[in-house]
């Protein structure tokens, strides 16, 4: 099923022929609204009017996660404020938190896309939908929401967390579609059955995953265990939120691009050179409608292939495929993006820790955990050789990786000298998980 | 009056302990009293030697996380309350512990509590008054 059948089945020429006037448009407005998008224009060598066909579009400068951080807040924004209905914001320790914003316009049209993603996965305004996406400065949970009340469906805003009244509402309410992210969705499967209900008489049909990558085992595991059919979702906060591709059910292979709203290029991160259909490279996105937070050519640092062959649904918006890893050293851990810096900065916020670290990203059952392996510092052990001491170490720092980073992590403390030093990222992370 | 103890920070894995007592050992130095102190993860042992100064310099030298602190050495006869003794006089003057051990002399007839106070001097001389044995740490050293 297609929610705009209009837009999402355009004839590639016109589809192309929009795209170049809207990228034009936002082109024009980016470079006289926001002072970074002229500067970097200018240091690129390349004006709005360059624009002249849609391959001219690699002669626009990249963004990067960095040049949104040194915005922090408000700097990119291409609106006034009174014309902003809405805040979402990545976590971050302070002031290296992303922040975006929507005017009353970028809303409708997330909550446009979203309600295209749940029409490709077969839903109507007849379902339930149970989302258990995070509500708040997370854009999941409400990214969800208005793009079920679009479609007219009844939505239950669930949010992530109490697993138990989960289960209960997905038996009492009988919602027969759920969102949230894949890990969570099997720990619901686990938990469930382990309550002695069975998950795979609940009314759910169809699934929603997205959020953090996974893979085909996954989806057959998720499938058997709660007797659904499993579609992949894909967005990220910096360019919209969920909702900027998503998987069809009748093609259940690759997530369609909404190429009308968004420009995605694939390019080697490593030289910055575009890559043809079907190559695995760094998804880059340019956002074209966007009024508040438009983006161009964005990193998003995703690595995944574009898929140019056409779809059996009637889409001609083309797909990408799985997220299959990232080109920088970022986590992906219960669905909360977690850099390594962003744990060290709270490290080094804490006397008596020294800042070697080592973190163990495992997968038990099915949800993630995080082990921060640290160093207890001499001046540390000098003033105290308690172990209450060490344990409110220990707490007080979990208490700060969960309200900082947002994350749950269990510490554990080594020996000095115990942690490899810093001999380039990689050392940092050990990822046992295995997709 | 006190007496200097070691402590050792020790993750909770096979093997820990034995490279502390290695290190000893090969250094020649004795333990005379010990406690073990563990959580699921680390442990902290605790360590009065015959020569605190070596056992701290050489424990440092190989990469172990190691302190020194103070702690309160007292005699009583090795019979039933004699601990009980202690803790009630410090009861009486609420002095907390920390934590403590214990071990027996050689001649069998006392045995030797070490305490850790947050408090020690104030300690020190509630129990002085009191009667009680505090014993110096060069007689613990020389056992």
């Amino acid at each position: 099923m297609i929610y705009n059948e209009d837009f999402e089945t355009l004839p590639r020429e016109v589809l192309e022929t929009l795209q170049l006037k809207r990228l034009q448009q936002v082109a024009q407005r980016v470079y006289h609204t926001v002072g970074f998008y002229k500067k970097a224009f200018d240091k690129a060598g390349v004006q709005p009017d360059d624009i002249k066909t849609l391959p001219d579009i690699k002669r626009l400068p990249f963004t990067t996660k960095q040049d949104l951080r040194d915005n922090y807040p408000f700097g990119l924004f291409a609106a006034p404020m009174s014309s902003v209905v809405r805040l979402h914001a990545s976590s971050g320790t302070t002031g290296r938190a992303i922040v975006v914003g929507y005017t009353k316009r970028d809303i409708d049209t997330w909550s446009e896309l979203m309600a295209r993603c749940f029409v490709a996965a077969g839903l109507t305004k007849n379902d339930i939908i149970h989302n258990a996406y995070g509500y708040g400065l997370f854009t999941g949970g409400l990214g969800a929401h208005y793009g079920a009340e679009k479609l007219g469906a009844s939505v239950i805003p669930m949010s992530g967390g109490n697993t138990k009244r989960q289960i209960m509402i997905l038996q009492d309410f009988g919602p027969t579609a759920i969102c949230c992210t894949p890990s969570y969705a099997l720990n619901l499967a686990e938990r469930g059955s382990a309550m002695g209900v069975d998950m795979r008489s609940l009314k759910l049909r169809v699934g929603i995953f997205g959020a953090e990558p996974w893979s085909e085992k996954m989806r057959d595991e998720i499938e058997s265990k709660l007797n659904l059919s499993a579609l992949d979702i894909y967005g990220l906060s910096e360019v919209m939120g969920p909702g900027v591709s998503m998987e069809c059910m009748e093609g259940r292979s690759g997530m369609h691009v909404f190429e009308d709203h968004f420009i995605v290029e694939v390019i080697n991160p490593e030289t910055g050179d575009a890559l043809p259909y079907g190559e695995a490279g760094e998804l880059i996105f340019t956002t074209i409608t966007k009024e508040a937070f438009p983006l161009i050519r964005y990193r998003t640092r995703d690595i995944s292939r574009l898929i140019a062959e056409p779809c059996r649904c009637g889409r001609s918006h083309i797909r990408m495929d799985r997220v299959t890893g990232r080109s920088d050293d970022m986590l992906i851990i219960r669905g909360v993006n977690v850099f390594p810096s962003q744990i060290e900065t709270v490290l080094i916020g804490i006397t008596g820790l020294e800042p070697h670290y080592q973190l163990i990203v495992d997968r038990v059952g099915a949800m993630d955990t995080l082990e921060v392996q640290v160093e207890v510092s001499e001046k540390a052990f000098a003033n105290a050789d308690e172990v209450r001491y060490l344990q409110n170490l220990e707490k007080g720092l979990a208490k700060d990786l969960k309200d900082y980073v947002g994350v749950t992590a269990k510490i554990k403390l080594v020996e000095p000298k115990s942690l490899q030093r810093s001999e380039g990222k990689a050392s940092r992370i050990i990822d046992k998980r295995k997709m | 009056m006190k007496v200097e103890q070691i402590s050792i920070f020790l993750e909770n894995k096979p093997g820990a302990l034995e490279s502390v007592m290695r290190l000893l050992k090969d250094a020649d130095i004795n333990i005379r009293s010990l406690s073990l102190a563990d959580t699921s993860d680390f442990g902290i042992l605790r360590l009065i030697v015959n020569d605190a100064n070596r056992a701290l310099k050489v424990l440092n030298e190989n990469g172990l996380r190691v302190s020194r602190t103070s702690v309160v050495a007292v005699e009583v006869p090795d019979r039933p309350g004699g601990l009980h003794s202690i803790l009630a006089t410090l009861a009486q003057h609420g002095i907390n512990v920390e934590y403590l051990y214990a071990f027996i002399e050689k001649s069998g007839e006392n045995a030797v509590i070490i305490f850790r106070f947050d408090a020690p001097d104030a300690a020190v001389e509630v129990l002085s008054k009191n009667g009680f044995t505090v014993l110096p740490g060069e007689r613990l050293y020389s056992f």
